[in-house]
């Protein structure tokens, strides 16, 4: 066990990555000598090479579009994108052609790239620089998408999305970069499938689902319940597509009650998805609606006014005010 | 660069991209890249100090292939838009007129090179050994794909607009790449300078309505800057559905290139010899190490974009009159018989083929199997996932539902 940053536990997986798949090749803009903006990429390329660590031009698109054309080649790209508002010059290869080729070439082709951003407000940052897109892609099928919410898993995450077969897009919470906790570099234990969400605290009353930059707000909030004798369990996602409805049911089905929370706007979010297959799976169950916490419907808001869109403690506290009492 | 200039009777004043290149060169002072021609459309061969030696590596068989090939995806183009007609297939993307763009190009590929069509290279998978049956498959709806690019080294058409030229560098980014991996493992077990695996370029189609996507811009900007070796092959047949190239683009296309840092070539894309040397030099180039070419096929879409517009409302039946004039089988075939390389022998067979291959593909067609959806739920993702697996149980059993009402009738019509 060693403690680590999740920013330099990702750099541990990547130079990891490097090392064991001679294949494998870094993709993106400042990531060279600059190391990318939060420095994920520090000292990559001086270890291996501008081959290896590619300091890409400045172009989403041809990003992603040259990342597809190395992978259909059999490499396995892991592209950078600078940050989450960023993505969407790239926003067609990743959806129309990235997700879709597996599937059109009837599965002759594997298109095997992993795309990275960080994502996320909090970090008090100007326009484009703090939204949460996950929904958008997750919407779209032949995608996976994961977020890790501690060092552990960060390292091992991004390990597992370039072994995965699938084009994934790993979600970075960019506020969470500097978050310390235990690596386990020789075994990742239960955080072996990428795509399985872990039961963080366990509890009986209430079920608040979150994943990456929320986690631990969640686990703030449900310290806070306990204090007011409530016992909620807190589930981190970790995947948001798939998502693991067995564990998210088999809780609400212990507890009675859920809560889903992200920053991402709740119209059209994750959440309605997990209020919706909740409601499916486990209705007789539910003591109470599936309540959703998240981002307005609005354009992510200037820095000095986002501690007010951003779900926090008392928000999650309030919904699950709500939640229990009925 | 040397290139011969048209002859000006063939060229001078007839269409929009004879002003444009006029503009062109009173507004920049600099005289746009002459196009280069060696078939005349009187059948005649001219001379060009670098591509004739291209030329004159043609044998015989090779410029009768030429034209066997250029007749026969013609034929298959016919075939096809009937097909269409007879609502066989959902769309047809017909490519009369732009066979000799297509063929010299194709036929200047070697196997080991990686082809990246848009959606009406007919021509171009014809050279790669695609079965055109095969390639009407997306075009009846059964898939939207049709072939294993792996087989042939050509990949599937792509339907949003230059989304496959980043793709294509990319891939020539991984052939330099497996390059290096090759040099570095024969230094290290000793076998450097020995034989080694041909050397491989990529190709990528695109038209003149595509090259105003900001794919192409990213694509050129990535392949000078790693020295990609992938030849953009530009066919500008100057309608992007309705609106003309001259919306595209003030310069001719090829002129893009020196913007970017590497060669541009504007061909006379009827000119089936002419459009294969240049694609031979450029390949060739490609795959000694030399960066990317940008080719500009200066052609002529003579029918419609697809079967679903009306050509008659947005162009002058004059223009595609004096396209036709330049046709490039004709031209073909003048010089074919004047040089006595082929006979009237060869032309009956050559329809005679072609007729026999718009048979295959009208059986072939009919026959093409509806797919089971089960094969989406298969290959939507590579490795197992749980929401896919959810979906498909659940189809399963409402299908198994109908399983019952499906038999009273069978029963029926087995009585």
């Amino acid at each position: 066990m060693t403690t680590m940053t999740i920013a330099k536990a990702i750099n541990e997986g990547l130079r990891a990555t490097l090392n064991n798949n001679p294949r494998a090749l870094l993709m993106g803009e400042d990531i060279g000598p600059l190391g990318g903006v939060y420095r994920v990429t520090d000292g990559l390329i001086a270890e291996f090479g501008a081959d290896r660590v590619v300091d890409t031009p400045l172009a989403e698109s041809g990003i992603i579009g040259t990342a597809i054309g190395l992978s259909l080649r059999g490499y396995l790209p892991v592209c950078e994108i600078q940050f989450d508002g960023f993505v969407f010059p790239a926003f067609n290869q990743i959806t129309t052609q990235l997700a879709k080729m597996h599937s059109r070439s009837n599965g002759n082709l594997t298109v095997p790239v992993v795309i990275r951003i960080p994502y996320g407000g909090g970090i008090g940052s100007i326009e484009h620089h703090s939204e949460s897109p996950e929904a958008l892609f997750a919407h779209t099928a032949g995608l996976r998408i994961i977020t890790p919410s501690n060092p552990h898993d960060a390292y091992w995450m991004i390990q597992q999305a370039v072994d995965c077969q699938d084009p994934v897009i790993v979600f970075e919470p960019k506020r969470r970069y500097w978050l310390k906790g235990e690596v386990d570099t020789e075994s990742p234990g239960p955080s072996a499938d990428p795509f399985r969400a872990h039961v963080l605290r366990e509890g009986t009353d209430a079920t608040v689902v979150v994943y990456g930059p929320l986690v631990p707000v969640a686990l703030a909030a449900a310290n806070a319940a306990a204090e007011d004798g409530h016992s909620v369990e807190v589930i981190d996602l970790r995947s948001i597509s798939p998502i693991d409805f067995d564990t998210v049911t088999e809780s609400v089905q212990k507890t009675g009650r859920l809560v889903v929370a992200h920053e991402a706007p709740t119209f059209g979010g994750i959440g309605g998805e997990i209020a919706a297959r909740i409601s499916e799976r486990a209705f007789h169950s539910l003591e109470a609606p599936v309540i959703r916490v998240g981002g307005f419907h609005m354009p992510y808001p200037v820095a000095k006014v986002e501690e007010d869109y951003l779900p926090d403690i008392d928000r999650l506290l309030e919904a699950l005010d709500r939640a229990l009492s009925y | 660069m040397g290139a011969t200039h048209l002859p000006s009777t063939e060229f001078d004043g007839t269409g929009i991209d004879d002003r444009l290149e006029a503009e062109a060169e009173a507004r920049l002072g600099d005289p746009v890249e002459p196009m280069v021609q060696l078939l005349a459309p009187d059948g005649t061969l001219g001379s060009d100090p670098v591509f004739s030696e291209y030329a004159e590596r043609l044998d015989p068989a090779e410029l009768r292939g030429f034209y066997a090939d250029m007749a026969k995806i013609r034929r298959f183009d016919v075939e096809a838009t009937a097909l269409q007609r007879q609502g066989q297939l959902a769309l047809w993307v017909p490519l009369t007129g732009q066979e000799a763009a297509q063929i010299g190009s194709g036929r200047a590929s070697q196997p080991q090179d990686y082809i990246f069509p848009t959606y009406r290279e007919h021509g171009v998978a014809l050279t790669r050994n695609v079965d055109l049956a095969e390639l009407l498959r997306q075009f009846r709806g059964v898939s939207n794909g049709g072939w294993n690019p792996k087989d042939t080294n050509f990949h599937l058409y792509t339907l949003v607009l230059a989304a496959q030229t980043p793709h294509a560098v990319g891939y020539a980014m991984g052939i330099q790449r497996d390059q290096k991996f090759a040099a570095s493992a024969a230094l290290a077990d000793g076998t450097a300078g020995q034989a080694t695996e041909p050397k491989a370029a990529v190709m990528v189609y695109f038209g003149d309505g595509a090259s105003s996507e900001g794919d192409v811009h990213e694509s050129m900007v990535f392949a000078s800057s790693y020295k990609a070796p992938v030849v953009f092959f530009c066919q500008n047949n100057h309608w992007a559905i309705s609106v003309p190239s001259s919306v595209q683009t003030r310069i001719p296309l090829a002129n893009r290139a020196k913007g970017y840092g590497f060669p541009g070539i504007r061909v006379d894309g009827n000119d089936v010899i002419a459009v294969h040397a240049v694609t031979e030099w450029a390949l060739e180039r490609a795959r000694q190490g030399e960066g990317p070419v940008l080719i500009e096929a200066f052609t002529y879409r003579v029918g419609a974009h697809t079967t679903a517009d009306d050509p008659t409302k947005y162009r002058e039946s004059a223009e595609e009159g004096r396209w036709r004039a330049k046709d490039p089988l004709e031209r073909l075939e003048k010089y074919l018989r004047a040089e006595g390389v082929a006979d009237d022998a060869f032309f009956e067979q050559v329809r005679a083929d072609g007729d026999e291959l718009a048979a295959y593909v009208r059986k072939t067609t009919h026959d093409l199997e509806t797919p089971d959806i089960r094969t989406a739920f298969a290959n939507t993702y590579v490795e197992a996932h749980p929401l896919v697996a959810e979906e498909l149980a659940w189809f399963e059993e409402y299908s198994a539902g109908f399983a019952d009402e499906a038999e009273p009738a069978d029963t029926e019509a087995a009585n």
